[in-house]
């Protein structure tokens, strides 16, 4: 390759503030994978650094990443974030062709291809005196840095989380630290009380008749659930939206939800919205537009992996 | 040489082959060829070489159009480029993209008072910055750099353009793109088939190699704020070219339906995301049978032509004013036409209506008729009582303009207009001391050499405003005996940076 066509293809991500040019062999230079930790067999966690993120990322926020240049753009939401360390946490769940993807590719000493963000407006920690902070599945991660924020902030927090069973069970003892009360849900009941976390959600508010807000995170389903659980009682109840995204920056509509029966974009108004006013329907509706796509992409990628693994073995 | 007539220059526009219309409606190859060599130059011949050039005048950038003419003549075709690019960064892509007929060619005095076709500038421009780019030509010039950091938001053509001057004046540019890949407008919304992504790349190589950093994957105003560039990141100043990437909808019943989707949101799943190549590509894309855009401007044209090209089985224009009011490029409209896209005019959505599943089956239309001049001199479309029919499609595409994106606005002082685009002066300065914006974030949704213009005239009140002396003098290289002076300027005098051309 001469050196003018060293501009031929598109420049691989550049982190943070750092000043190294792109590999020129293909390989992406990129975010550095600095922890990983799984949780169960489809969830993992991942460390990536980025000290330029870490010190803007707020509670609420999300990233939006490409494993690689062939790679989609999907928004995840920031779990956590190290300062002084220079780190930020997502929690992924391999749900389809991406995440799965990631859970076999990205592993400690990898890269990811472009990470972007933070992206969307921070959740407002609001003066509440007392809050339930419920995360149900994959949103008990990204319901940890609110619920802290709310602690730090002197409020009383209650945290919900939900789990289908005792083994999904992750983070148990970093929400303790920062929950006054604590309650954790399983389908099954094999840990803490057996139900949903609409059940431990009515357990706080029997407790406390004075509960002023109620943050929820987690599945649509979930978060509908929880708006209504909130609704009789007029409590304040904030969302935290997940439809389909592409670039994250307000450019393209493709994220557009109904709220209050106008229509807003998640990716720069939101994603928290007030839970008593969005249309879940329509959410869910929109969710499902690449279904056919998507099991598309899955049934290659499933593929892919058994011709691989049997030219492995033939070897 | 005799001055040349309008009798006496050929009288048609010379030859240039497009690809036809119903092999390329199947796929993603450049549809305008260019000019080879031969047919360049007779259209050269065409050009009156007019001693007060209107066509100049029509050019936001100035170029100098005669006299790059009167070298490709003389078949000194780098001396030619060399001209062209003392106005404009991007030759390949303004040659493919502008409106000529608007601007430059629009004026010839060929077509304004011999009422022949105008000398085809446009496509001259673009053979010349084809030829550089296959060649390899590069401005080969010294720059004395001067301890100014400059830091750009955005990637765009308003951005490239005030980075490519800033550091052709001495300074230190960064360039925040917030995508992975850079380009703006260039890489995410005109397709490869009016702008091939082969061109970008060489023109943004071209930037770089002026010792401009790009750094993707930056979203500015959530990473980091304007306000701290200029104080905790050490900028001297800023110059935002953000774009006016936030699609308009309609607010009519049924937008939320599935197969309904902003033209950006097609645009940059299959230009920036290659959706067209799934599944080797990860993003998906669903094009139906039967595709509606609403809107007529060049957004409209590039989405329908996309539509067809990634399998639609028909693709049909829905605009609310006439043919005579169609706001995109003349040629695109052509163009358009010609692989077989129907055209509705005088036809406005009024409601989408959907099927059990969500998805967008048909829009609910009613016709139109144009009534009194507006206040921006069109006649305003005005509906006709009971014309209301539905028109089947499975998949809406709005094409209907853009509105400034909010995320700058929300995290800095900067100042806004009414309609929610940046506030600026006459030399494009903000409210904010030594920030500057241009482009569509300033005048909303314009042209690609508008926004170059724009970014231009920011370099140019950002070196006032910094102080930098006139970079773009061009100065004899050093000679013995100069010594304690450097291009003739003396070395004692702080403060000033030239640009060497050798």
């Amino acid at each position: 390759m001469s050196d003018s066509d060293t501009h031929g293809s598109v420049p691989a991500a550049e982190p943070g503030q750092g000043t190294t040019r792109a590999a020129q062999d293909g390989r992406a230079s990129g975010f550095p994978i600095v922890a990983r930790t799984d949780f169960s067999e489809t969830t993992f966690l991942l460390e990536i650094e980025h000290p330029q993120m870490a010190r803007a990322a707020k509670p609420g926020q999300f990233v939006i990443v490409m494993i690689d240049e062939h790679g989609e753009r999907i928004p995840l939401t920031i779990a956590d974030f190290d300062r002084e360390k220079g780190t930020v946490t997502l929690v992924i769940q391999a749900v389809g062709k991406s995440s799965r993807e990631m859970q076999a590719r990205a592993q400690v000493g990898a890269t990811l291809y472009g990470i972007a963000g933070p992206m969307g407006i921070p959740s407002e920690v609001s003066h509440a005196k007392k809050v339930i902070c419920v995360g149900g599945g994959l949103g008990v991660a990204p319901i940890y840095p609110q619920a802290r924020a709310f602690k730090e902030a002197g409020a009383h927090v209650i945290g919900v989380v939900g789990f289908r069973s005792a083994n999904l069970v992750f983070w148990e003892e970093k929400f303790r630290d920062v929950c006054d009360e604590f309650i954790i849900c399983t389908d099954d009941g094999s840990a803490g009380i057996k139900g949903m976390v609409t059940d431990g959600i009515a357990q706080a508010i029997a407790a406390h008749g004075d509960i002023d807000e109620v943050v929820a995170i987690g599945p649509p389903v979930m978060m509908r659930a929880c708006s209504e659980a909130t609704r009789p009682h007029g409590i304040k109840t904030m969302v935290s939206l997940n439809p389909i995204m592409v670039d994250g920056t307000g450019m393209c509509g493709g994220c557009r939800v109904r709220v209050g029966g106008r229509i807003k974009f998640a990716c720069v108004d939101g994603p928290d919205f007030d839970g008593h006013e969005v249309d879940y329907d329509d959410l869910m509706a929109r969710l499902k537009r690449y279904r056919p796509q998507e099991a598309k992409a899955m049934e290659r990628w499933d593929e892919n992996c058994r011709m691989l693994a049997m030219e492995e073995e033939a070897r | 040489m005799a001055r040349k007539t309008i009798r006496s220059i050929p009288q048609e526009r010379a030859f240039m082959p497009v690809l036809d219309a119903e092999t390329r409606a199947t796929n993603f190859e450049e549809v305008s060829l260019g000019f080879d060599e031969a047919n360049a130059l007779v259209e050269c011949e065409r050009c009156l070489m007019c001693p007060e050039p209107a066509c100049v005048e029509g050019c936001p950038v100035g170029i100098d159009i005669p006299g790059f003419i009167a070298r490709m003549i003389k078949k000194d075709y780098h001396g030619a480029w060399e001209v062209l690019t003392d106005s404009t960064l991007l030759p390949a892509v303004c040659g493919r993209v502008c409106p000529q007929e608007d601007q430059c060619e629009g004026v010839c005095a060929v077509a304004v008072s011999g009422g022949l076709e105008p000398v085809a500038i446009g496509r001259l421009e673009r053979w010349l910055g084809d030829k550089a780019i296959e060649n390899g030509w590069h401005k080969k010039s010294h720059v004395e750099p001067n301890r100014f950091r400059i830091g750009v938001i955005g990637s765009g053509p308003a951005s490239m353009a005030c980075a490519a001057d800033l550091a052709k004046a001495g300074c230190e540019v960064t360039v925040f793109e917030a995508l992975h890949a850079p380009g703006g407008v260039l890489r995410y919304g005109i397709p490869e088939f009016r702008l091939p992504n082969s061109v970008v790349d060489a023109e943004i190589g071209n930037m770089k190699d002026l010792g401009v950093e790009i750094r993707n994957n930056t979203l500015v105003g959530r990473l980091f704020t304007v306000e701290q560039m200029m104080d905790e990141m050490g900028y001297d100043a800023v110059f935002i070219g953000t774009g006016a990437g936030t699609p308009k909808f309609m607010d009519i019943p049924g937008e939320n339906l599935n197969g309904v989707l902003s033209a950006n949101e097609l645009l940059t799943r299959c230009n920036l995301m290659h959706a067209g190549e799934f599944p080797n590509f990860d993003t998906p894309l669903e094009i139906g049978k039967k595709v509606a855009v609403i809107g007529a401007g060049n957004t409209a044209m590039d989405a329908m032509r996309v539509s067809l090209r990634l399998g639609a089985e028909e693709v049909h224009c829905v605009y609310r004013r006439t043919e005579a009011e169609c706001p995109a490029r003349k040629e695109e409209l052509h163009h358009a036409q010609e692989e077989g896209i129907e055209f509705h005019w005088l036809t406005a959505p009024v409601e989408l209506l959907g099927d059990d599943a969500n998805n967008v089956r048909a829009m609910r239309c009613q016709r139109m008729e144009l009534g009194a001049p507006d206040d921006s001199g069109r006649r305003r479309p005005v509906p006709i009582e009971g014309s209301e029919y539905e028109f089947e499609a499975d998949t809406v595409v709005y094409a209907i303009g853009t509105s400034p994106n909010p995320i700058l606005g929300q995290t800095s002082k900067v100042g806004l207009n009414k309609w929610g685009y940046i506030d600026t002066d006459a030399d494009l300065a903000t409210s904010l001391a030594g920030v500057y914006a241009g482009g569509d974030i300033v005048t909303g949704a314009a042209t690609v050499i508008l926004a170059m213009g724009a970014g231009r005239r920011a370099a140019t009140s950002i070196r006032k405003y910094l102080g930098i002396r006139d970079s773009m003098v061009v100065y004899e290289p050093e000679r013995t005996g100069f010594e304690d002076t450097l291009f003739g300027i003396d070395m004692a005098e702080k403060n000033f940076t030239q640009l060497r051309q050798i």
